[in-house]
């Protein structure tokens, strides 16, 4: 059986606790047992380890924890862009989308980030995707320009632009 | 490409390595997704069979997918899933995947692309022996090709987004698989994966993520993502297992000077074992084929039958097995045919050679 908190070594402290009336059971690995405390067991509530989840309450009211004023009932958090929401996530382990990444930056990225080397990101960037977005960017907006020089009967404009975007196609190509 | 003539295609033509009597591959994937589509785990599975239309052309288009092994999974049977598996080009979480899940892969073995994994691209490279950079460098170039196409989930803060929070950042895992059957025997094997998890890097067993150390195979990996450079996460990964080669090779030699008996009696028990058994589990053929590699890593067998020994560590595992038939095969008729073809292939091995011990004595 592997440990719940680093899903890696296997687990050999089970610990079982009662909250609320309710049973709760996790196992750990030796590292993960000691660096959670679990040496003293009235100590630490096992909800904590549900890997910085937050405790019980916070978990079912995420809005209480945070200093925005949100009424105490509402909903959990949600991600607008696919619909999973921070319960998904506690069964899951896994986020739902790249959009979940903004949503539940507070409560589930930042505590995990602890476990990388550092916070930032400083290696590959996809710089050619990025040029390639610039360039398709460049490239709407003349478009746009051409449409409404047209319309506007600049037929000098419509021409410089038509070549500007002629040029620019034949970036695109190269960079491709 | 048809799944029988790329199983059965030559691996001799991957260039091996350094120190590949140790280091039997060396391998790393990225985990990629695009940008705002659900990660396959959460996905409907009409996203991900909308994402596996976007992502599989321009895969296929790659120079290094020329004459490529490209299928959907759920035109695979569960025997090539696994046998893939057990060459180590899919995970065991792609064996299980079906309908919105795709694998392509170049006819050398070396480059495997798994689409809809628990990413939507989880790319690997891997060849035999110790070439981590290499590696690194072949699948960094498909990585940057396919950006000409797609549009990956990328934040500057936090660098490739993935399914896991575990991959974030480079997205990357670089491992080496190693074969340490004296580090082992001298019972210093447990020394040196605690000392390699105390400065982060994981020891898994043969199939990776909870799986068990068997034939005294090991694989080493690094197991943050975020906040280093990926030459820096090789770099570290590289030094270490420089160390664990060398702890290795003067475990080897200590054998042979301080524990002659116990090594010549353990190389030539599985000899005797491999050659005359009826009936083998692949756990058994594993742990005694690392006995035989190792004799032959000391002298004590041929050099020229180290392939088809190593042949064997793969031949053996139960759905290479599987493929010559075509029912099914229960535990027992495996185990069977497993020991017929190991010693059909060891026939012509001569014993153990003991006077390599009192030359190196």
């Amino acid at each position: 059986m592997r440990c719940d908190a680093c899903q890696n070594n296997e687990a050999t402290v089970f610990l079982t606790q009662i909250v609320e009336g309710k049973m709760q059971k996790v196992n750990l690995c030796p590292d993960c047992s000691k660096e959670k405390g679990v040496t003293d067991p009235t100590g630490f509530a096992l909800a904590d380890l549900l890997l910085g989840l937050g405790t019980n309450t916070e978990l079912e009211k995420p809005a209480v924890a945070a200093s925005t004023a949100v009424s105490p009932d509402a909903p959990a958090l949600k991600c607008p862009t696919c619909g999973f929401t921070q319960a998904d996530f506690k069964k899951t382990q896994r986020m739902g989308c790249s959009e979940c990444y903004v949503t539940f930056a507070e409560s589930v990225v930042t505590p995990l980030r602890s476990n990388h080397k550092g916070s930032q990101h400083v290696g590959k960037v996809p710089a050619r995707q990025f040029a390639r977005a610039e360039l398709d960017n460049r490239m709407q907006t003349l478009s746009d320009d051409l449409v409404k020089a047209v319309k506007e009967e600049d037929y000098e404009g419509a021409a410089q632009l038509r070549d500007a975007i002629r040029k620019l196609e034949g970036q695109l190509k190269t960079a491709v | 490409m048809k799944f029988a003539n790329f199983i059965s295609g030559p691996l001799a033509v991957r260039p091996a390595g350094a120190h590949h009597d140790i280091v039997i591959s060396s391998r790393v994937r990225l985990a990629r997704n695009v940008k705002g589509r659900p990660f396959p785990g959460w996905a409907k599975k009409a996203d991900r069979l909308a994402v596996l239309e976007v992502i599989k052309p321009p895969v296929d288009a790659l120079p290094e997918m020329d004459d490529a092994f490209s299928e959907y999974l759920q035109d695979l049977s569960a025997t090539e899933k696994q046998i893939l598996v057990e060459r180590h080009l899919i995970s065991r979480e792609h064996a299980a995947k079906s309908t919105g899940s795709a694998v392509v892969m170049n006819r050398e073995q070396t480059v495997s692309i798994m689409v809809n994994e628990e990413d939507h691209l989880r790319m690997q490279s891997i060849r035999p022996g110790f070439q981590l950079k290499a590696v690194h460098r072949a699948i960094d170039e498909i990585d940057t090709r396919l950006e000409d196409t797609l549009d990956y989930a990328f934040s500057p803060k936090l660098g490739f987004l993935t399914a896991c929070l575990t991959n974030v950042g480079t997205g990357m895992r670089a491992s080496a698989m190693l074969h340490l059957p004296a580090l082992v025997l001298d019972e210093k094997v447990n020394q040196v994966i605690q000392a390699v998890n105390k400065i982060g890097l994981a020891v898994r067993g043969l199939y990776g993520e909870g799986s068990e150390a068997m034939g005294n195979l090991f694989q080493i990996s690094n197991q943050t993502t975020l906040g280093e450079r990926e030459e820096d996460i090789l770099g570290r990964l590289n030094k270490v297992i420089e160390q664990i080669i060398e702890h290795e090779q003067n475990a080897r030699a200590t054998l042979l000077q301080k524990k002659s008996t116990t090594l010549l009696d353990q190389i030539g028990r599985a000899f005797g074992i491999l050659m005359h058994a009826h009936s083998m589990t692949s756990k058994e053929a594993l742990n005694l084929l690392s006995f035989l590699r190792l004799g032959t890593d000391l002298g004590f067998f041929p050099a020229d039958r180290r392939q088809p020994l190593d042949e064997l560590f793969t031949e053996t595992q139960p759905a290479h097995l599987q493929r010559g038939s075509t029912q099914k095969l229960g535990a027992e008729e495996r185990d069977a045919l497993r020991a017929d073809i190991i010693r059909v292939k060891l026939k012509e091995l001569p014993g153990p050679d003991s006077s390599r011990l009192a030359a190196a004595g």
